[in-house]
């Protein structure tokens, strides 16, 4: 399996995205934002950080790179996309998830580990996790308050494509506090707390994240 | 040339804690009739292009890059 971390200009994470797919293990392949091209991988991670500076708003610009021209129709078409932290903002900008991300409740940027619930293990990047089950990630973002319409979270909410859930106390005041979300097919995830951050208990709170980058491919044919 | 003015803010439901957080700054600046502040981004575009089209152009940009209409609303008009 080969499974695309694309890096733009103030991309952070991509490495530790890398670092979690091997770990899981698969290949994984680097992608430039400047590139009209795919290599042909199975996935692709659209990792944390700041791209473009965060300027204009948190993925605004991101959306528009040249490789966004290509990921757009794919995951459109079912290929399985991963947004983590900027990686969900890009996905929202990009309209390939609903609603979008704010700015925390308390202003404060927050870098600490957080409790999670899987709500939905019916996506190729949960479903090696029960429903229910709570998992300890990193969560590391100033502009991280999920928001949508009440008619888009409604329907968010009825049909499954909440993916995760702060557990616990709501940290950034996410609307129903929303960690994470899917597109209609459920291929495109986006999450904001850091699942590839918790791949090891050396250099994290342990290995809960590891199992996202395990995403079951067989499922595209569903 | 034309000069558009495009002026975002975040829609009345969307919360805004920056806007909160500089409300309450007023209050402690002495400024306690202060009831609410909200925050947002103005925008000025210089075109190459002076005739009436300009702004329906601008308002097209805006609606696909400068304000994102899930959160945001914007309006446009000439610079004065």
């Amino acid at each position: 399996m080969r499974i695309g971390v694309v890096t733009f200009p103030g991309s952070l994470d991509d490495g530790d995205a890398r670092r979690a797919v091997a770990r899981a293990g698969a290949k994984a392949v680097p992608l430039w934002h400047g590139d009209r091209d795919l290599r042909g991988v199975d996935a692709v991670i659209l990792p944390g950080g700041f791209s473009y500076g965060d300027y204009l708003r948190c993925g605004a610009i991101a959306r528009f790179a040249p490789v966004m021209a290509e990921l757009i129709p794919a995951a459109s078409a079912g290929l399985p996309v991963l947004g983590i932290c900027n990686g969900f903002q890009i996905l929202c900008e990009a309209h390939l998830l609903p609603g979008a991300l704010t700015r925390n409740v308390g202003l404060r940027f927050i870098n600490r580990e957080v409790r999670i619930r899987i709500e939905s293990a019916a996506t190729p990047w949960t479903s090696g996790y029960a429903p229910g089950e709570e998992i300890t990630v990193v969560l590391k973002s100033g502009v991280g308050a999920y928001a949508a319409s009440a008619a888009t979270i409604a329907e968010l909410e009825a049909a499954g494509r909440v993916v995760a859930r702060y557990a616990g106390e709501n940290p950034n005041g996410s609307a129903g506090a929303i960690a994470g979300v899917a597109s209609e097919r459920g291929n495109v995830v986006g999450l904001m707390p850091h699942p590839e951050h918790a791949i090891d208990p050396l250099t994290g709170p342990g290995g809960d994240g590891l199992r996202f980058f395990m995403p079951a491919l067989t499922r595209r044919a569903a | 040339m034309a000069r558009i003015v495009v002026d975002v803010m975040l829609k009345p439901e969307i919360h805004d804690p920056q806007g909160e957080a500089i409300a309450g700054a007023c209050r402690r600046l002495g400024f306690g009739e202060v009831i609410s502040v909200r925050q947002g981004k103005r925008f000025e575009v210089e075109l190459d292009d002076a005739t009436e089209a300009a702004a329906g152009r601008v308002a097209e940009l805006a609606a696909e890059l400068l304000a994102n209409p899930v959160i945001e609303e914007f309006t446009v008009h000439p610079a004065r």
